[in-house]
C-alpha cells in the first residue's frame, strides 16, 4: 500500500539520500569520492538547516516559557502572540552597528565569533539521530565530543582577549578557569557510561541501550545528574551564565562586541544548547530508540522530542534557579561534584565486572544495578552535600571575622535570625 | 595510501601544521603566535586521522588544543609586564644553524634508511586495543604516569602558593 | 601520487627543527615552552607514522608511547609554567636574557 509504505520510508530520511547517492553513482557513474562529498554535504546541510529553524523557534519558546515561569506574558507585540519575535531580534542583530574596537587585535577579533560556533555544530557530526542517521560515527564519539567541547574554552579566551578591555579579559579569564573544570566532570561522568556500554562509539551506545531495554539514565543516574549541570557550565547557561550575564561584569568576554558578531556568541548559545541536550539523549536517554516505539514513530522524532524536552529541562532551571557566584561555582564543582563523580566510575566499573564475571543475565542484574546506583546517587548527594556544607546550611560552620567586642559581623543562621548561636564562635 | 582524499588531506594538513609553526617564529605577538600553535596542534590532529589513529587524534586535540594551551594562555596573563612581542635572544642565528642542522639529519636518515614498511593498511578501531595494552603489558608505565601526574600537580600547587600561607 | 612513511618523517622532522629554534631563540619563556611542545608534537607523529606503516609484532605499541609521551607533556608543562610564575614572581620578567645569575 503507498501511503503505509512511504510512512515506512519517513522513519528512514537517510533512504533519500541512498537513493540520491544510489542515482549518483549507478546512473551517472561518479567516483567514489564524488558520492563521499555530496553525502557529507547533504548531512552538514540539512543539520544546519534543522538547527537554525530550531534556534528561530526557540527563541520565542523560551522567552514565553520563562515569561510565564516569572508570572509575566513575555513577547506579545510582534506578531499574532509574539510568534515573529525572533525574525525581529535577528533583523535588530543585523541592523546594529558592529563597532570593532580600534585596538583590538582585529584578526583575533573576526575570529572569536567565528570559532565560538566551532564546538557547538561539530559535535552533531557523531550523533545517531536515526537508524543510520548519524553523519560520521566515530569510533571514538564520546571522547570527540569532549574534545570538541574543549576547545571552547580557547574561542572565548580569544574574544576575551582581542576585545582589548580589562574587563572582557576578567570576565574571559573566570569562564575559562569556570569551563577548565567542569571539563573533568564531564568526562568522569560520560566514564560511567562508557564503562557500561563497552563503546566509545555513539552508535553502539544507543544500540546497547535499545538491546538492553535499559535507559542508561536509570542505571547511572549520577553521571546524567554530573553531566547535566557540568555541560550546563560549559555552555555557561544560566544559573551559571556568569561570564555573560549583564548584571556580573558587565558582560563578560563578549562585552565588545556588538551587532551581529553578538548575534554569532548568542547564536552559538543555543546551537550548544542543542547539542548538550543531543549528547544527554543519545548517551542517556536512548537516543532514537524508545523500548520498541521506533518501529512506529520516525526514530528522529523520538530523537527531537526528547531533545526538546531535555533542553526545556535547561530552560525551566535558567527560570527558576538564581545566578551562582564564581567561587561558589569553583567549590561546587571541586569539591562536590569531582569526588561524586570519581566514585561514580569506581562504583560503574565494579558492577560491569560483577556482572561480566559473575556471568549474571541481564534481567537479575541490571535491575539490581538499577536501583543500588539509584539508592547511592541518593544517599551520597546527601551525605557529601552535608560533609561539605552545600546542604543543611544551618550546620555550616560559621566564621567570624571581627569578634563581639568589636561589634561586628555574625553569620546567622538561616530562619533564626537576630538569636545568638550556642556555640563560641570559630576565631579568625 | 594512495587514493585521491587521504593524498589531498595530507597535504593540506601537512601545509597547515608546518605553515602555523613557521608563523610561531615569525609572528611578532606572543598571543597571535599562541594561537597559531593551537592551529598546528588541530593540524597534527588531523594527520593522526590519516594515520589511522582515532584515538590519539582525539586525545591531542582533548590535551594540546584543550588543555596545555589553556596552561600557556594562564602564562600569558598572570606575567602581565613581561614583553609580549616574542622577540628572539641573542643565540637567533646559531639557534637557526642548529635547528637546520637537526632538521636536515632527521629528515635524510629517514629518507635513507630502508624501513621495512608492514602491507597491513590502517588500523580499524585503536581505543580498546590501546586500553588493553595499557592495563596488561604496559600496566607499569601506566601506574608510574599516574603517579607523575600527581606529583607533578601537587608540585606546581606547593611552588605557586602565595607567601605568607601559613604552613599547617 | 601516493603519501607514504617518508612525507610523515619529513614533517616531523621539519616540525622538531621548527621547535629546536624556538626553544633555543626566543626571548620570552612561554615562547620557549612552545618550542618543546612543538618538539613532542613531532616526536609523537613521528611515532604514529612508524607504527602505521612499519611491520612489527605490537602494532600499537606506538600509539601507546604517544599517550604516554602526551601524559609527560602535559605534566612537565604544568610544572613548567609553576616555575614560570616562581621567577616572575621573583625577578618581575620571564625574559630569557634576563634571568643569567647563574652565569660564570
Amino acid at each position: 500500500m503507498p501511503p503505509l509504505a512511504a510512512w515506512f520510508d519517513l522513519r528512514d530520511l537517510g533512504h533519500y539520500a541512498r537513493s540520491l547517492l544510489g542515482w549518483l553513482s549507478d546512473d551517472l557513474g561518479a567516483p567514489d569520492w564524488v558520492t563521499y562529498v555530496v553525502s557529507g554535504v547533504i548531512g552538514i546541510v540539512a543539520i544546519l538547516l534543522w538547527l537554525l529553524v530550531s534556534q528561530l523557534a526557540f527563541i520565542w519558546i523560551e522567552r514565553r516559557i520563562i515569561a510565564r515561569m516569572q508570572a509575566r506574558i513575555g513577547p506579545n507585540r510582534v506578531g499574532p502572540r509574539g510568534l515573529l519575535q525572533p525574525i525581529a531580534d535577528a533583523l535588530k542583530l543585523l541592523l546594529k552597528e558592529a563597532i570593532t574596537v580600534r585596538l583590538a587585535d582585529r584578526p583575533l577579533f573576526w575570529l572569536g565569533p567565528v570559532l565560538i560556533f566551532v564546538p557547538a555544530m561539530v559535535v552533531f557530526a557523531v550523533i545517531p539521530f536515526g537508524k543510520g542517521m548519524a553523519l560520521a560515527d566515530l569510533n571514538v564519539g564520546v571522547l570527540f565530543v569532549i574534545a570538541i567541547g574543549s576547545t571552547n574554552t580557547v574561542a572565548v579566551f580569544i574574544a576575551g582577549w582581542s576585545s582589548n578591555n580589562k574587563f572582557a579579559l576578567l570576565g574571559a579569564m573566570r569562564t575559562v578557569a569556570m569551563l577548565i573544570s567542569y571539563e573533568l566532570i564531564q568526562v568522569l561522568a560520560l566514564l560511567g557510561v562508557v564503562v557500561f556500554s563497552g563503546s566509545m562509539r555513539l552508535g553502539s551506545v544507543v544500540e546497547w541501550q535499545s538491546h538492553y531495554n535499559a535507559w542508561l539514565l536509570f542505571l547511572q543516574p549520577l553521571a546524567l545528574a554530573s553531566f547535566i549541570i557540568a555541560s550546563a557550565v560549559e555552555i555557561n547557561r544560566s544559573p551559571m551564565d556568569i561570564s555573560e550575564a549583564e548584571s556580573e561584569i558587565v558582560a563578560g568576554y563578549h562585552t565588545e562586541y556588538s551587532g551581529i558578531k553578538f548575534g554569532f556568541f548568542y547564536t552559538a548559545e543555543y546551537f550548544a544548547g542543542f547539542a548538550i541536550s543531543a549528547v544527554t539523549v543519545t548517551l542517556f536517554l536512548g537516543g532514537w530508540t524508545a523500548w520498541g516505539l521506533e518501529e512506529w514513530v520516525p526514530g528522529w522524532l523520538l530523537f527531537l522530542s526528547k531533545l526538546y524536552l531535555v533542553f526545556f529541562l535547561f530552560i525551566w532551571t535558567r527560570g527558576t534557579l538564581p545566578r551562582l557566584r564564581i567561587d561558589q561555582l569553583m567549590a561546587f564543582a571541586w569539591k562536590f561534584m569531582l569526588p561524586l563523580a570519581l566514585l561514580n566510575v569506581v562504583i560503574a566499573g565494579g558492577e560491569v565486572l560483577a556482572w561480566r564475571e559473575g556471568d549474571i543475565s541481564a534481567n537479575v542484574a541490571l535491575p539490581i544495578f538499577g536501583a543500588a546506583n539509584a539508592v547511592l546517587a541518593a544517599a551520597l548527594i546527601v551525605g557529601w552535600g552535608t560533609f561539605t556544607g552545600h546542604l543543611r546550611p544551618e550546620r555550616r560552620a560559621k566564621q567570624a571575622v571581627l569578634t563581639q567586642e568589636l561589634g561586628a559581623v555574625y553569620y546567622v543562621p538561616a530562619g533564626r535570625h537576630g538569636v545568638q548561636p550556642e556555640r563560641p564562635l570559630r576565631e579568625a | 595510501m594512495d587514493d585521491a582524499g587521504s593524498v589531498i588531506a595530507f597535504w593540506l594538513l601537512a601545509a597547515l601544521t608546518v605553515g602555523a609553526a613557521l608563523g610561531v617564529i615569525a609572528v611578532r605577538d606572543l598571543v597571535r603566535a599562541l594561537v597559531l600553535l593551537i592551529t598546528s596542534f588541530l593540524g597534527v590532529a588531523g594527520l593522526y586521522i590519516t594515520l589511522s589513529a582515532d584515538f590519539v587524534a582525539v586525545a591531542q586535540v582533548l590535551i594540546y588544543a584543550g588543555a596545555i594551551s589553556i596552561l600557556l594562555i594562564f602564562a600569558i596573563m598572570l606575567t602581565p609586564r613581561a614583553s609580549r612581542d616574542n622577540a628572539e635572544t641573542f643565540l637567533q642565528i646559531p639557534g637557526l644553524l642548529l635547528a637546520g642542522l637537526v632538521a636536515f639529519t632527521i629528515g635524510f636518515i629517514s629518507l635513507q634508511t630502508d624501513w621495512s614498511i608492514a602491507e597491513r593498511g590502517g588500523f580499524d578501531e585503536t581505543a580498546s586495543a590501546i586500553g588493553e595494552a595499557l592495563l596488561s603489558r604496559y600496566v607499569l608505565p601506566f601506574e608510574m604516569a599516574s603517579v607523575l601526574l600527581l606529583v607533578a600537580m601537587l608540585g606546581a600547587i606547593v611552588l605557586v602558593r602565595p607567601e605568607g600561607t601559613p604552613e599547617e | 601520487m601516493s603519501v607514504g612513511l617518508e612525507h610523515y618523517l619529513v614533517v616531523g622532522a621539519l616540525l622538531f627543527g621548527i621547535g629546536l629554534y624556538l626553544a633555543l631563540a626566543k626571548r620570552n619563556f612561554v615562547g620557549v615552552l612552545m618550542g618543546v611542545e612543538l618538539m613532542f608534537n613531532a616526536v609523537n607523529l613521528t611515532f604514529v607514522a612508524f607504527s602505521r606503516f612499519v611491520e612489527s609484532d605490537e602494532p600499537l605499541s606506538g600509539h601507546v608511547f604517544v599517550v604516554f609521551v602526551i601524559t609527560v607533556a602535559a605534566a612537565e608543562a604544568a610544572v613548567a609554567l609553576a616555575l614560570a610564575m616562581l621567577v616572575y614572581r621573583n625577578r618581575e620578567t620571564i625574559d630569557m636574557d634576563r634571568i643569567n645569575l647563574l652565569k660564570w
